[in-house]
């Protein structure tokens, strides 16, 4: 109960619910020469169950912040400073950053997954899917039988549309959005509190990726999951999230409820980023067909 | 840089019953994919037309073949009304009439050369009467057109050196370079950072207006191809299941495809819809 204080005060919307991950001051940097700040002092606080958007256009650093959350981060990438912290379920706080060994592998995919950029090129050609399911299990669950790992796949599989007969399929037989959903199936295996999606409709057709977000959204409903949706789709983010930081340079210049992002945005960049994106019905936003750019030159 | 003045007035390049067929091989089987199913339409100065619709639709199939990078199974592409060859001259000919920029400016560019030789070339082919300076006078100003100014500055970089957006105005400078009347962009912005997007759409239409090209679109972005042309066409499936002015196909459409392709572009006037759609049981 006590958790709630650390509301953020940010946040008016009284719908909010506790919050299952905080992260406060993180600083991430690529330690090449000169040395690259990718991520600094970002503050984000997802709240249990809701969708919170990170938006940002290629090299803001949204990936490598959201790597750190999960303690993904591989050298030259150092968390130089901040802290985050996992508000579990069962009421235990764990400072995620000072994970180490086993109770780091224990913690990942567990409590927060994450559906890679491109993921659906990431599962192994040479393995059937049933194999690439099985395998999650017998690496976090060594106590389940097989014929439980069986149940479970086949089980995940009809959560996410995808025929359960599709387990002794190869990759290469399955289209790209089925491949998408294998992968949100096998991040949703551990029952998770946290899923971090990076991209994952980017690469799909919008009627492949409107089907994949309602699934998402459907998910969330009956699983009670919380999401951080990484794009840089910033009308997609609008149309599904809850939450919205919109990262420029390494920074989080600004959040807010997707309503208030949308009609109010503060920031210059979130403003210049709107616009960046022509109305589908109504407005033209920074297009102007007579051909005097707005913006001037790239 | 604007094309001989008297072939404005009958100026118009036509897809007439575009077919393609592409075999397919597995193993020992062969089949036969049908990317484009008899398509027509004319593109002429001073309009642009907008071609979408999902991967395989066929539009950079169509793309390919008004440009002649691709032979039609059967159907012909008519410049100004005539059937042009499809190689030597008469095909050096049609190139200096319509060109094309792709969709990816980080490998549609030679990374060994700089910016100012991948203007000159065209530049040389289709003017071989220019002295050497007056080729790099004009290449200069090309850049300066796409706003990569001062051109000396770019001139010689190469294209690593730049970012996409400059790239892709590089290529747009290069298509101009023979003075031609049609542009062929097939998908010019899709790798593009967002907020650059619009800049280089911009520079297109500015740049359209002036030399009044006439320009096919390819795109999967309905917004933009709404903003950006005069006329779209829906592709599925090899076939062209709409086509409308712009305003009337993205506010009225009519067929069932033009529909789900709408219903599924984010729009963020629906913001919190799908949620409590899907909290409805939807």
């Amino acid at each position: 109960m006590n958790a709630m204080n650390a509301m953020n005060a940010m946040n008016a919307t009284a719908a909010l619910g506790e919050p299952v991950l905080t992260a406060r001051d993180v600083s991430i940097e690529y330690e090449v020469d000169p040395p690259v700040k990718a991520v600094r002092g970002a503050s984000i606080t997802l709240h249990r169950g809701e969708i919170l958007g990170l938006a940002g256009e290629s090299g803001c650093g949204k990936t490598t912040l959201a790597y750190g959350l999960n303690r993904l981060l591989k050298a030259p990438a150092l968390m130089t400073g901040g802290e985050v912290v996992f508000h579990d379920a069962s009421g235990d706080d764990i400072d995620v950053v000072a994970l180490d060994g086993e109770a780091l592998r224990r913690f990942r995919w567990n409590k927060v997954s994450m559906v890679f950029q491109g993921s659906m090129n990431s599962l192994n050609p040479v393995m059937n899917v049933r194999k690439q399911l099985h395998d999650v299990f017998t690496t976090h669950r060594p106590a389940m039988k097989r014929a439980e790992r069986e149940a479970r796949s086949a089980e995940l599989l009809t959560l996410v549309g995808v025929d359960p007969t599709r387990l002794s399929s190869f990759p290469h037989e399955l289209s790209g959005g089925m491949r998408q959903r294998v992968m949100i199936a096998m991040a949703l295996a551990l029952d998770p509190q946290v899923m971090i999606m990076d991209e994952p409709t980017t690469a799909l057709d919008v009627v492949v990726q409107r089907g994949i977000i309602r699934e998402i959204m459907r998910l969330r409903e009956r699983l009670g999951f919380a999401v951080i949706f990484i794009t840089h789709d910033l009308p997609l983010l609008i149309e599904i999230s809850d939450r919205i930081a919109i990262m420029l340079d390494g920074e989080i210049i600004e959040q807010g409820d997707a309503e208030q992002i949308y009609r109010a945005p503060g920031h210059p960049y979130t403003r210049r980023l709107l616009s960046s994106f022509p109305s589908l019905r109504g407005d033209r936003g920074d297009f102007i067909r007579t051909g005097v750019a707005a913006g001037g030159a790239a | 840089m604007s094309g001989p003045a008297t072939a404005t007035a009958t100026s118009t390049l036509e897809a007439r019953h575009l077919v393609k067929d592409f075999r397919l091989r597995s193993g020992t089987k062969v089949r036969t994919l049908h990317a484009v199913k008899d398509v027509s339409f004319t593109l002429e100065p001073g309009r642009t037309i907008a071609l979408v619709g999902e991967s395989g639709s066929g539009k950079s199939t169509i793309a390919r073949m008004m440009a002649k990078l691709e032979t039609p199974s059967s159907g012909e592409v008519l410049l100004d009304g005539r059937v042009s060859a499809t190689r030597g001259g008469g095909l050096a000919r049609y190139r200096r009439d319509v060109q094309m920029v792709f969709q990816d400016p980080f490998s549609s560019l030679n990374p060994f050369h700089p910016i100012l030789h991948h203007l000159e070339r065209p530049l040389r082919i289709h003017n071989p009467r220019l002295s050497s300076r007056q080729i790099r006078e004009r290449a200069e100003e090309l850049l300066e057109r796409v706003r990569l100014s001062p051109a000396a500055t770019f001139a010689d970089r190469r294209p690593h050196e730049l970012s996409g957006g400059q790239r892709q105005r590089v290529a747009i400078a290069r298509a101009l370079a023979p003075g031609s009347r049609f542009i062929i962009a097939d998908e010019p912005v899709s790798m593009l950072d967002v907020s650059i997007r619009l800049g280089v759409l911009n520079l297109l239409a500015e740049l359209q207006r002036q030399e009044h090209l006439g320009v096919l679109y390819i795109t999967h972005d309905l917004a933009t191809a709404r903003h950006f042309s005069d006329e779209i066409l829906v592709m599925y499936r090899g076939e062209i299941v709409e086509r409308g002015p712009s305003e009337q196909v993205i506010l009225d459409p009519q067929h069932d495809y033009t529909k789900t392709l709408l219903e599924a572009a984010a729009d963020p006037d629906r913001l919190g819809r799908l949620r409590d759609d899907v909290r409805n049981g939807g």
